[in-house]
């Protein structure tokens, strides 16, 4: 269901959560995370829309198409038969420079594998909510991130949402990022599958026109219509080639997001009163030990970082929000001198006792450090399990046993198994 | 537009364009496919009526007309696929291996 008639009952806020308490310009509302995301591609009011439903995500598409059936938006949406047509369609649609978006989830984000590296490739700016769900099989609906986290190398900027406000405010930054000249790269945001996408949360909805001018045009590099300044786009990379030449550009523009990623964010926190960064940390100055963590997990980590620290445990915890790029060096930098760091995966690698992939990657930025913390992995969560208290409980007792003793008694375990 | 490519081939990754964009598009006269042809189509000259079917039936263009008569075969372009010499009607068209001719 389109949200704008709750728009108009709700109050608004004048008190806000984050550290700048001068701005009032939103107004906060109770809504489910889809309609957190559809809210912001109301308000970003994108030239196109390819897109086809899938659980969890399809509450997007159908809150989406009411909005344009209502004409709440100037949005041209295209109703597809597939995933891939969905991802074809947003490419063919961002190279004739519109500003273009989707959204999926689980086996509709595989389903469009092929395209996601062209998109990538061809430098398009596309901005796709996936909702973070199982890959089958066996079939399961509900949420891991073995999803993304199998397009990590697809070459899109990947950002994870804690929560509903998150997932709204990430998809209003993601189309800044991934339109800003210096990347020119498709962005997905990551939300959790049921944990943000069907739970009702306090969302803060900024006014449409602060929004507008946040967002601002699209001016694409090159467009397929424009017939003054025809180019070929889609070209085959013949025997002598620049294949490699164009990969390595690749890498450079998700060097460049770093900044950009972090530039955005600032601005957002001006309008919005919530500031964002690569990764946000807590307590990690003085911890000798912490806990990185992504997506909704970190919600309820957090909640016992915080109580543990105000009994005097010298606890950390890193969230992690931009996935992709690779925040390494900034990561190692934080981490330096801890004592022990405990990774949370909400999918497998299954390399053979690696770990979950933030682990093997975060491990791999530790590297070069003089003084690298012992590292171990808690793999949790696949198919929707639930990730308790006690469970991180039990976790964190062993972080703290790693520290005290400097040793790791197991370095790859699967947190809420049944043994 | 005209786009200046001179040393493409010794460009450093910077200077490509971002997304492999070809921004002097139609430029396929530029690139000599005929590389690709192992047989090459040889017409005798003596047997040809000049009923143009080798012409319609060729998919790169490669049959060469002036003045609505054969004139000769574009190698540059020509990759070689036979259709010409199957579709002829006077078999006024050979398919020679490429290995045996002198170029
Ligand atoms: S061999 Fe094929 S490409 Fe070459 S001239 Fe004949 S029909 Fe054309
Ligand atoms: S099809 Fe044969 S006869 Fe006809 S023009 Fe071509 S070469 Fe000559």
């Amino acid at each position: 269901m389109a949200i704008s008639n709750k728009l108009i009952n709700s109050q608004t806020n004048k008190e806000k959560t984050g550290n700048d308490k001068t701005i009032n310009n939103s107004k906060a509302v109770a809504i489910v995370g889809t309609d957190a995301v559809s809210e912001a591609m109301r308000q970003i009011n994108p030239d196109v829309v390819a897109a086809y439903p899938i659980t969890p995500q399809t509450a997007i598409v159908e809150s989406f198409s009411q909005l344009v059936a209502d004409g709440l938006v100037k949005t041209h949406m295209v109703t597809v038969e597939s995933e891939h047509s969905a991802m074809s369609a947003a490419i063919g649609a961002s190279a004739a420079g519109s500003r273009v978006m989707t959204c999926t989830s689980s086996q509709g984000l595989a389903y469009m594998w092929e395209l996601l590296y062209i998109a990538s490739g061809l430098r398009l700016p596309i901005v796709m909510p996936n909702v973070n769900r199982a890959l089958s099989a066996p079939i399961n609906i509900h949420c891991d991130h073995s999803d993304s986290m199998g397009a990590r190398d697809a070459g899109w900027i990947q950002i994870f949402s804690e929560n509903a406000q998150e997932a709204y405010d990430n998809t209003l930054q993601a189309i800044r990022i991934a339109e800003n000249p210096d990347i020119l790269l498709p962005v997905m945001v990551l939300l959790d599958g049921f944990i943000i996408s069907h739970a009702i949360e306090r969302v803060e909805i900024i006014d449409n026109d602060i929004v507008s001018k946040f967002v601002g045009d699209f001016n694409p590099p090159y467009s397929l219509l424009d017939s003054q300044n025809p180019v070929s786009v889609g070209t085959f990379d013949s025997l002598y080639g620049y294949f490699f030449e164009f990969k390595r550009q690749q890498e450079e523009a998700m060097l460049n997001a770093f900044k950009v990623i972090k530039d955005v964010g600032k601005e957002f926190g001006e309008i919005s009163g919530r500031h964002y960064g690569l990764f946000e940390s807590v307590g990690i100055e003085d911890a000798e030990f912490a806990i990185i963590a992504t997506g909704s997990a970190a919600g309820t980590i957090r909640h016992l970082v915080e109580d543990m620290r105000s009994r005097g445990i010298p606890i950390g915890m890193i969230k992690l929000r931009v996935y992709r790029p690779f925040p390494a060096k900034e990561l190692a930098e934080a981490l330096s001198g801890l004592k022990a760091v405990a990774v949370f995966d909400r999918s497998d690698t299954f390399a053979g006792n690696m770990g979950g992939p933030i682990f093997i990657e975060l491990r791999s930025s530790l590297y070069d450090l003089q003084q690298r913390p012992l590292a171990i992995n808690y793999i949790y969560g696949l198919g929707g399990r639930d990730l308790s208290i006690e469970l991180i409980e039990k976790a964190l007792g062993e972080l703290i046993d790693a520290a005290r003793s400097g040793q790791v008694k197991q370095t790859v375990n699967y947190l809420g198994l049944r043994e | 537009m005209s786009w200046d490519i001179k040393g493409i081939q010794q460009w450093g990754w910077k200077k490509h364009p971002a997304g492999a964009v070809i921004k002097d598009p139609g430029n396929s006269r530029s690139f000599k496919t005929g590389g690709w042809r192992t047989f090459r189509p040889v017409r005798d000259e003596e047997k040809c009526s000049q009923c143009l079917i080798c012409f319609v039936y060729c998919p790169d263009s490669a049959i060469l007309i002036k003045n609505e008569k054969v004139v000769g075969i574009d190698y540059d372009f020509c990759k070689g696929c036979g259709i010409c010499a199957a579709e002829c009607p006077l078999d006024a068209i050979q398919m020679v291996d490429e290995s045996k001719l002198n170029k």
